[in-house]
């Protein structure tokens, strides 16, 4: 065991803190801290908490937070928020609404910037998942903006997936439309205390009724006030009925098993990228784009040669 | 990848210079943690930890910097944070920049300085990752 795997494990705040960006990093030194890490995970019930900007996202999370250290758990945050496509910058602000929570020393909190990378979000934020499992965390909240596609398949790392909604904000509905209902364990009804919760308490219920008839899991609908941390207590007890209902049903290690074939996708993607990337930066690289414009090459094959990790210059290559 | 923790503590509700700090170093590359107004330094200095982050910025206009920033210095060193780059902006009074200087602040950027003189500053007094 390293040193660093070795503060982990003792839950020193540095440590972890170090060991979340090296693993952020990636590259061999964060390969070689997670299989130090990953015998010692397995033990944290992560919740990943999305919905449109503006629901109460942060402050919600804030709630569960200090509801959890409440009951004697302890708790770690992710919150992602998406970089800039231009400079690869990012403001991460998720923190101006978690104050509450992160003050305490059971409750570690780390922001995550996208990065901009094709599917290596999903890839450092399960680094960042196993990094804070291993330090012994009880209750893990991931928070995205649920817009996408990336946010979908880092709600598939965790186990519990809350998707929040708000009444009075017009775009409920899109955001079911958008696969949402799909991956949503359990459902809150944020600002409940707004016009129009029963209405879109309604719009959720009826959604439900189309897709499924009888769901093992019939997703709950919480209603909350995440400011005055109504239904949060209630929002918690969901969250605990989930995991017992996922380890009662044999879904956890069905889960696992999903969570597990989306890594390894995720892994072969990226190797994927950084090849074609080292063939692009290549000199041969407008060569062969040339070869395949004059049809003396297969863009197919081409392909084959770049996944298999030669350079797709000169191999094959007749001269005209 | 440069992480920033851009800091308002104190009791002075104006952060309109924090946030076009935080835009500055951001459309930088960097990548900028904010925190809100009325941090306390156990806050900051706890956030500076938990995000691990290279530069803490501080922003005073409240006049409460010689009672602040060296208790922020303070415990950000304790928690083993002896790297992290200290830069306070805001209105700190020309007599008082020593002192913050003397306190661990690497550089005071007062108003009317160029962002772009703050992020050189940054990427040139950065140790080496």
């Amino acid at each position: 065991m390293s040193e660093l795997g070795g503060r982990v494990l003792r839950q020193e705040r540095a440590g972890v803190a170090r060991a979340l960006t090296v693993v952020e990093r990636g590259g061999s030194p964060g390969r070689e801290l997670l299989r130090e890490l990953f015998p010692h995970t397995g033990h944290a019930h992560v919740v990943g908490v999305t919905g449109a900007p503006g629901v109460g996202k942060s402050t919600l999370v804030d709630g569960i937070a200090l509801e959890a250290r409440r009951r004697g758990r302890t708790v770690g945050i992710i919150a992602v928020d998406p970089s800039s496509p231009f400079t690869g910058g990012a403001i991460l602000g998720d923190r101006i609404r978690m104050q509450d929570a992160v003050m305490d020393a059971g409750v570690f909190m780390r922001s995550l910037a996208s990065r901009g990378q094709t599917g290596g979000l999903s890839r450092s934020c399960a680094a960042s998942l196993e990094v804070l499992d291993a330090a012994g965390f009880d209750l893990i909240l991931v928070e995205t903006v649920g817009a996408g596609q990336s946010e979908i398949e880092i709600m598939a790392l965790g186990h519990t997936t809350v998707v929040v909604m708000a009444p009075g904000l017009g775009d409920d509905i899109q955001a079911i439309k958008a696969g949402i209902l799909e991956i949503a364990d359990v459902f809150v009804v944020n600002k409940a205390d707004r016009e129009g919760a029963d209405r879109t308490v309604r719009e959720i219920r009826s959604m439900l009724h189309l897709a499924a008839l009888a769901p093992p899991w019939p997703p709950p609908i919480i209603r909350t006030v995440a400011q005055t941390r109504q239904g949060v207590a209630d929002l918690l007890d969901s969250l605990d009925r989930h995991q017992i209902f996922l380890q009662e049903s044999g879904t956890l290690a069905g889960r696992r098993l999903h969570r597990t074939a989306h890594l390894l996708r995720q892994a072969v993607t990226d190797l994927a990228d950084r090849r074609l990337q080292a063939a692009m930066e290549g000199g041969d690289w407008e060569l062969v784009l040339r070869d395949i414009l004059a049809g003396r090459r297969d863009p197919e094959d081409v392909a084959g040669t770049i996944l298999s990790g030669e350079t797709p210059g000169s191999p094959g290559r007749k001269e005209p | 990848m440069i992480r920033v923790l851009v800091a308002k503590p104190g009791l002075d509700g104006h952060d309109r210079g924090a946030k076009v700090i935080a835009r500055a170093l951001r459309d930088a590359g960097m990548e900028v943690i904010y925190t809100g107004l009325h941090q306390t330094p156990e806050q900051i200095a706890d956030a500076a930890l938990q995000e691990d982050v290279q530069v803490v910025a501080i922003s005073v206009l409240s006049g409460a910097h010689p009672t602040l920033v060296p208790r922020i210095v303070n415990l950000v060193r304790q928690n083993g944070q002896e790297d992290v780059l200290i830069l306070l902006g805001g209105i700190i009074p020309e007599q008082d920049v020593p002192a913050m200087l003397d306190a661990g602040v690497a550089a005071v950027f007062g108003p009317g300085t160029d962002t772009r003189d703050i992020i050189a500053y940054i990427t040139e007094h950065l140790p080496a990752a």
